[in-house]
C-alpha cells in the first residue's frame, strides 16, 4: 500500500547518505584541489554575467517600486535604505542561489548523469577512485566558497541598480543614497546574508551531484536528472530561506 | 597468492542480485581458474555485465559469495576493494573513458590513482605510451575520446586495461555494435594481451564468433600474429564457456559439450558456420581479409 512512498523515502535516504560521505570527503585525503579551483571558476566566473545582471535590475526594479509605495507617506528618501536591507538579506541570497542552482545544479546533474550512464562512474571506481571524493566534494567545496562571493557582488549590484533609479529618477543626491544604504545594514544582516548563500550552496551542490549520481536510462535519463536537480534545488532553497529568516527574526 | 596454476582467480557462489525485485542474478555458481579464458554467453539483459560488476565490487549481491583471487569481497569496504581492482583491469561495454582526459591520462588514470599501482607521473604516461603502442593507437595520446571511432575507444579502452599487467581482465561485451573487421581487431587484441601476460580471462558476450576465436588461436609473440591452437597443453586452462539466461547461468563447460548441448537456448548462440573465418596471418590490430 504503501509502495509509492518507497522511491521518495529511499531517494531522501539516498541524499543524506552523499551528504554525509560528501562532507566526511570534505576532510579527508585525497583532495583534488585541481577540481575544486576548476569548479569554482565554472560556477564562480561562469555565472558573474547573470549575477550581475540580475542584481543589477533587481535592484532598479525595486527602487522604482519602493519609490512609488514610499511617496504616499513623504518617505521617498528611505528608497536607499529598504532596497539595500531587502537585497543583503533577502534578495541578494535567494536570487543569487537561485540563478546559481538554474546553472549549476543542472550543470552538475547532467555531467555526473552522462558519466553515470556511459559508465565512467562505475570506470572512476575501478580504476582506484572514489567518485564522491573526486566529483562531488570539490563541487561542494567549491559551491560554497563562490556563491557568498557571488552574492556579495550581486548585493552590490543591485545597490548600483537602485542608485541609478534613485539618482536618475528621482533626483537623490549620491551621498545622501550611499550614505543611507550604508547606515542601514547591521552585522547581523550581513551574517544573515552571508549564510544563507553558504547554506544554499550545500543543497546546489548536493543536490546537483545527487540528481546527477541517480541518473539512469540514458540520455532521457539525464534529461530527467537535470530538470528533477533545478526543480527540487529551487524549492529547497525557498525552504530554507523560510527558516533562516524565521532564526534570525527571532533573536 | 598461491603458486597453485589451476587456483580460483574468480569464484561465485550462489550469487543473487536484484533491481526493484527483478532478479538480475538468480544464484549464480561458477569459478575461474588462474590461465583460463571465460566465455559468458548471453542475449541482452541477462545479466552479463551485472555479474561483471558484481565481480568487480561495484555492486553488491544480495545473497551468495564472490572470491576473487581467493578472498571473499563481498563486505570489503571500498578502500578494500580498491587494492582488489588494482590487480584487475576492466573494458567496459563502451570503453567507459573519461571524456574530460585526453587518451594518454586516460590510459594512465589507473597508475596515477590506484594505490598499489602508483608511479611518477612520467613513469605512468610512458607506460600509457607503450599501452598505446600495444593497440596500434599511439598517435592518439594527446587527442580526446570524442574524438575518436567506437572501435578506436574500444582500443583504447583495452590499452587501460592492460597498461597496469593484471592477471585477471574482464572484458564486457567488447565487440557488441562494431562491425566485423573491427571485432576481429578486438579479438585479436584481446588474444594478444591474454597470451603475452598469461592473464586470466573474463569476456561476456553475445556472439559466440568471439569465443570461438579465443578458443581456436593464440598469439605467437615470434611472428607477431594469431595462430591456431594446435594443441592445448596439459598444464594449461583452455577456454570454458558459460551461457546465461534471466540471470542464471544455464550452461557451463567447454566448446565440444556446448556445441553437443540440446538446450534451444544455448543452441541459439552455437553457430557453426563462425568457426572459420580468422586467418593466422593476422596480427593483432590488423585488419583481416574478410
Amino acid at each position: 500500500m504503501l509502495d509509492f512512498l518507497k522511491a521518495p523515502i529511499q531517494s531522501v535516504q539516498d541524499f543524506f547518505v552523499l551528504s554525509a560521505k560528501t562532507i566526511r570527503g570534505v576532510f579527508r585525503r585525497p583532495h583534488y584541489w585541481d577540481d575544486v579551483f576548476l569548479q569554482m571558476d565554472v560556477i564562480g566566473f561562469g555565472s558573474l554575467p547573470i549575477v550581475i545582471l540580475t542584481g543589477f535590475f533587481s535592484g532598479a526594479v525595486m527602487a522604482l517600486q519602493m519609490s512609488k509605495a514610499l511617496a504616499q507617506y513623504g518617505a521617498v528618501g528611505k528608497t536607499g535604505e529598504l532596497v539595500t536591507i531587502s537585497l543583503v538579506r533577502e534578495l541578494g541570497p535567494v536570487l543569487t542561489s537561485l540563478m546559481v542552482a538554474g546553472r549549476n545544479s543542472s550543470g552538475m546533474a547532467s555531467e555526473l548523469g552522462s558519466m553515470k550512464v556511459t559508465e565512467q562512474i562505475d570506470a572512476m571506481r575501478a580504476l582506484g577512485t572514489d567518485p564522491v571524493q573526486k566529483l562531488v566534494a570539490p563541487r561542494l567545496m567549491a559551491t560554497c566558497s563562490v556563491l557568498p562571493l557571488l552574492t556579495v557582488v550581486a548585493d552590490f549590484m543591485g545597490m548600483l541598480g537602485g542608485f541609478v533609479i534613485a539618482y536618475t529618477l528621482l533626483q537623490m543626491s549620491p551621498e545622501f543614497y550611499w550614505n543611507s544604504a550604508w547606515q542601514s545594514i547591521g552585522y547581523s544582516d550581513i551574517f544573515q546574508g552571508l549564510i544563507k548563500p553558504f547554506s544554499f550552496a550545500v543543497i546546489v551542490a548536493l543536490v546537483g551531484c545527487h540528481y546527477g549520481l541517480r541518473t539512469t536510462g540514458g540520455t532521457q535519463g539525464v534529461g530527467r536528472s537535470t530538470t528533477r536537480a533545478v526543480v527540487v534545488a529551487s524549492v529547497w532553497i525557498f525552504v530554507l530561506d523560510f527558516f533562516i529568516t524565521r532564526f534570525f527574526v527571532n533573536i | 597468492m598461491s603458486a597453485d596454476p589451476s587456483a580460483s582467480v574468480l569464484r561465485f557462489e550462489g550469487v543473487s542480485l536484484a533491481f526493484d525485485e527483478t532478479p538480475a542474478l538468480d544464484s549464480v555458481s561458477f569459478e575461474v581458474r588462474r590461465g583460463e579464458t571465460r566465455i559468458i554467453l548471453g542475449s541482452a539483459g541477462s545479466g552479463k555485465t551485472v555479474l561483471l560488476k558484481t565481480a568487480l565490487g561495484l555492486l553488491k549481491p544480495d545473497s551468495g559469495r564472490v572470491f576473487v583471487f581467493g578472498g571473499q569481497i563481498k563486505d570489503l569496504t571500498e578502500a578494500r576493494l580498491f587494492d582488489i581492482r588494482a590487480r584487475v583491469g576492466i573494458l567496459f561495454q563502451e570503453g567507459g573513458l573519461f571524456d574530460s582526459l585526453s587518451i594518454g591520462e586516460n590510459v594512465a588514470y589507473p597508475l596515477l590513482n590506484q594505490r598499489l599501482l602508483r608511479v611518477e607521473p612520467a613513469e605512468a604516461l610512458r607506460r600509457a605510451g607503450e599501452a598505446l603502442r600495444f593497440v596500434e593507437l599511439e598517435h592518439t595520446l594527446e587527442k580526446f575520446p570524442s574524438e575518436l571511432s567506437g572501435g578506436m575507444r574500444r582500443r583504447i579502452g583495452i590499452a587501460r586495461a592492460v597498461v597496469s599487467r593484471p592477471p585477471l581482465v574482464l572484458y564486457d561485451s567488447p565487440t557488441a555494435g562494431l562491425d566485423p573487421i573491427t571485432a576481429h581487431t578486438i579479438i585479436s587484441l584481446i588474444i594478444k594481451a591474454r597470451d603475452l601476460e598469461n592473464t586470466t580471462t573474463v569476456i561476456v558476450t553475445q556472439r559466440y564468433q568471439d569465443g570461438i576465436w579465443l578458443d581456436n588461436f593464440r598469439y605467437n609473440p615470434k611472428s607477431g600474429g594469431l595462430e591456431p591452437v594446435r594443441h592445448a597443453g596439459p598444464d594449461k586452462p583452455g577456454t570454458m564457456f558459460s551461457v546465461m539466461r534471466e540471470g542464471r547461468i544455464v550452461f557451463e563447460g567447454d566448446r565440444k559439450e556446448l556445441e553437443g548441448c540440446r538446450d534451444p537456448y544455448v543452441a541459439k548462440f552455437v553457430k557453426r558456420e563462425t568457426s572459420a573465418p580468422l586467418r593466422s596471418r593476422s596480427g593483432a590490430g590488423t585488419e583481416p581479409r574478410p
